[in-house]
């Protein structure tokens, strides 16, 4: 149901630069916040990998030119010790998902875009909304600052299996700070979902949401039911390390030659279990905005509506669902009984092919448009096949029978990553520039978008494609000195390509920056809506004012109405009165 | 040994990787003749429906009905293989396995960052193990006190079994998890303290092949290997007596315990 619009939140907002900027209430202001703290912490996730990857590519050496800037207790002699090492991967992992692309995606894009898209002065919550953004960001600061404290960061991998985790340094600031995470994230759940179905303008019916507010609605559905096992097992896993329970630790453990006190009686299993039901669901919290995301450019940039609207969202819907009951597939080989294990074999094939449905309709997007190639529409096309490579290797992986093999190796983190990076970063990128004309009135540079784009996408596939390789060879994950175990000599040299490519990678995200900062600062004022697209942000002007809508707009028609017959021009704006 | 790897799957050589290396090479080429097909029209409509004068953009709505076939055809692909390849090949694996009265039984306690063998010695007992008999001398705890296991075996980070026959793994952790993996064997599986988790597999090639820990472990995970070593069944029993032979006197005789598979908690 749409409400009628109020003017009450303007008067909140105050006109000091703290106000407006920092402890700011509206949805814009905390969406660019989250925008540039998330981008942040994706550069950090990505500058620990580019040092590990140092140390996979020439296991021992010490690391040129920084090696002997970084502290003793991290690399002696500019060779990175094995804890930190750990150090780097758990970490890794952590800030990539939990600090950069579920904020990039759901806190920025989400928190902006999704309030314009309805035709919503602000989200139903906006000062939930500044709390979400003030925890999200002492959290993950406590997260970084975990380097620097006595034992070092968490070094037990991002999944932090029990017990390793509980007998690890470093451990306990990695559940606190996670503890503090979660409850941003549950508190934008709430706000996102209360907004999308409370805030939307008149006319617009649920049949009317642009494809991006289904996925966003969907996402945070997840994030409210998903979230809360995790933080429960997390302040489990936390009462272990500081209270002497033993939640996850059984009796009669020996570790390092000693015994420890502890009561037992705990399943190391449990966390497992807790831990995967959220992060299954997770997997499609990361990838559903993007998909989102790539189905808004491809309506703008082939100048058609989008195929199979309903199939889009019912899948979306249905993988929402499903992906409560999949995520014991990670766990095959985990010691839970053999038998579990058809269950869902048989669930993770289902939730396959609604994948495969979404991906279809946006391929037979394509059919029958007028394709532009801008710098966007580069990044969504790319999505498509290289999400599908992500999407195929699940395949092996998720069959019980293979997964004897392909578990615990490359292989796995291969397949993950085409997923999440080539699939959800390449749709955020292509994001970034499809809507920074909305965000600052001005356009980013084509030319070198196109130079980011084509480094990008060729250096992603550098870096995680041999993976697939090695893992085929056996090489198993998160192993420090890859050469000390016979079977992974073979496929060393691609570990070689793997790390050159990560640091081409970065060479070409400068443009980006570049692009970015100076595009801010020195950039030329473009059109209100440059792209000539439909939906309902581009109904108010760029950037939009506090309160975006000069009138509650009305909405008239679909999301998608582009080329349609005997109409004036090839987009019928979603506001305009036919 | 280092003959047995290169850039793709190892050199098989148990039972079971045929059946693995069928469904992991089907499934490869079924991907890559998907990709091929599908990447081949993606092309096509990028090329025919670019952006060109004088013609725009068609809007019309197609039935999606159309859309569905590739949906269709790969769930008919995947039920074909959870029905005929995923559920039986994991049955024969995973639950079902041979009978310890045909197989050798070997124990293995995982630690970090080491893999700790007991064979249960000329009695075809084991001792008993308890934590409290943990010390450098006795990594796996036997209790000195028993005499079903005055004639064990241990070794450590080096397994030797015989051809011809299948191997039963029971296997336990001292610390942390770790995961039991042959990549010629095709064999993995994690090891949980405080259970006690089976694996099997039947060596067709004889040789040595590595062990390595596939599950996080702590610092020196990638250190944490061992050796497999598959010998002709007379190998294997010159190998048994020349170990027996070290060992303490035996007095299996009296093993009056019967205490096979002690009461401890690894």
């Amino acid at each position: 149901m749409a409400v009628p619009h109020s003017e009450p939140r303007s008067s909140e907002h105050g006109s000091g630069f703290i106000d407006k900027y920092v402890f700011s209430v509206d949805h814009k202001v905390i969406g660019l916040q989250y925008f540039f703290t998330s981008c942040f912490f994706l550069i950090v996730g990505f500058a620990m990998i580019m040092l590990l990857r140092w140390q996979l590519a020439f296991p021992g050496q010490p690391l040129p030119l920084i090696g002997r800037l970084l502290p003793m207790t991290w690399a002696p002699d500019g060779i990175l010790m094995p804890e930190f090492y750990n150090q780097l991967g758990a970490m890794h992992g952590t800030i990539m998902v939990f600090l950069g692309i579920v904020p990039l995606g759901v806190g920025a894009f989400g928190n902006y875009i999704l309030p314009l898209q309805i035709g919503a002065p602000d989200m139903a919550f906006p000062r939930l909304n500044m709390m979400s953004y003030w925890l999200y960001l002492p959290g993950g600061m406590l997260m970084l600052l975990s380097f620097v404290l006595p034992g070092g960061a968490a070094q037990s991998g991002w999944t932090s299996y029990a017990p390793l985790a509980i007998v690890n340094p470093g451990q306990t600031v990695w559940l606190l700070a996670m503890v503090v995470i979660i409850t941003s994230s549950l508190l934008g759940a709430v706000n996102f979902i209360v907004t999308t179905l409370n805030m939307r303008a008149a006319g617009l019916t649920l049949g009317r949401l642009p494809i991006f507010v289904w996925a966003q609605l969907v996402t945070a559905i997840l994030l409210l039911l998903a979230f809360p096992p995790l933080e429960a097992a997390a302040v489990l896993q936390l009462m272990d390390r500081i209270a002497g329970t033993s939640f996850y630790l059984p009796a009669g453990l020996v570790v390092a030659g000693e015994s420890l006190k502890v009561a037992g009686g705990g399943q190391p299993l449990l966390w497992q279990h807790l831990f995967w039901f959220l992060a299954h669901p997770e997997v499609y919290v990361l990838i559903l905005p993007s998909m989102g995301i790539v189905a808004e450019i491809i309506a703008n940039g082939t100048r058609k509506p989008i195929f199979g609207y309903t199939e889009i969202v019912a899948s979306m819907i249905f993988i929402g669902a499903m992906s409560f009951i999949v995520w014991a597939h990670h766990m095959f080989l985990s010691g839970m009984s053999p038998r579990l294990s058809n269950f869902f074999l048989v669930t993770t094939m289902i939730i396959s092919v609604p994948s495969v449905a979404v991906l279809t309709c946006l391929v037979w997007s394509l059919k029958g448009g007028s394709i532009r190639f801008t710098t966007p529409m580069l990044f969504s096309l790319a999505f498509l096949p290289l999400f599908g490579i992500g999407g195929l290797t699940g395949l092996p992986l998720g069959l019980t029978v293979t997964d004897i093999y392909l578990h615990d190796t490359y292989y796995v983190i291969g397949h993950f990553h085409y997923v999440v990076v080539t699939g959800t970063i390449i749709a955020l990128m292509g994001g970034t520039y499809y809507w920074f004309p909305k965000w600052f009135g001005k356009q980013l540079n084509d030319f070198w978008g196109k130079i980011h784009f084509w480094g990008t996408a060729i250096c992603m596939n550098g870096i995680f494609f041999p993976m697939f390789i090695q893992g085929l060879a056996g090489v198993q994950r998160r192993l420090y000195d890859p050469t000390a175990q016979l079977h992974n000599l073979s496929t060393q040299p691609l570990n070689v390509v793997s790390s050159v490519s990560a640091w081409l990678l970065f060479l070409f995200q400068i443009p980006f920056l570049v692009n970015i900062v100076y595009t801010i600062f020195k950039g030329k004022r473009c059109e209100e809506n440059p792209w000539r697209a439909t939906t309902l942000e581009w109904a108010c002007a760029s950037p939009p004012p506090h309160g975006n809508f000069e009138r509650p707009p009305r909405v008239y028609r679909g999301p998608y109405e582009y080329s349609t017959p005997r109409a004036r021009e090839d987009w019928t704006p979603q506001h305009v009165p036919s | 040994m280092k003959g047995n790897y290169g850039w793709g799957l190892p050199v098989a050589a148990s039972t079971f990787a045929g059946p693995i290396d069928f469904g992991i090479k089907l499934i490869h080429a079924a991907m890559f003749a998907i990709f091929i097909l599908w990447a081949i029209f993606f092309a096509y409509l990028l090329l025919r429906y670019r952006r060109r004068e004088g013609r725009s953009a068609q809007a019309g709505y197609e039935s999606p009905l159309k859309s569905l076939i590739p949906d269709f055809f790969v769930l008919v692909f995947e039920i074909a293989l959870i029905v005929f390849y995923a559920i039986p090949n994991w049955h024969r694996i995973k639950i079902a396995g041979p009978s310890p009265d045909t197989a050798l039984v070997v124990e293995l306690v995982a630690e970090q960052f080491a893999w700790n063998f007991q064979y249960p010695g000329p009695d075809g007992k084991f001792g008993r193990r308890d934590v409290q008999f943990i010390e450098p001398a006795n990594p796996i705890g036997l209790d000195p006190q028993d005499p079903a296991g005055k004639d064990d075996i241990t070794t450590v980070n080096e397994l030797h079994v015989p051809l011809g026959k299948p191997t039963i793994l029971n296997m336990s952790s001292k610390d942390v998890i770790h995961s039991f993996f042959v990549p010629e064997f095709r064999v993995k599986q994690d090891i949980v303290p405080g259970m006690k988790i089976s694996l099997w597999f039947e060596p067709t090639l004889a040789g040595r092949f590595e062990i390595g820990c596939a599950q996080l472990c702590g610092v020196a995970h990638s250190m944490m290997r061992g050796d497999a070593y598959v010998h002709t069944p007379s190998e294997y029993e010159a190998w048994l007596k020349a170990q027996s032979g070290q060992a303490p006197a035996t007095t299996a005789a009296n093993a009056a315990t019967g205490n096979s598979n002690g009461s401890s908690t690894f």
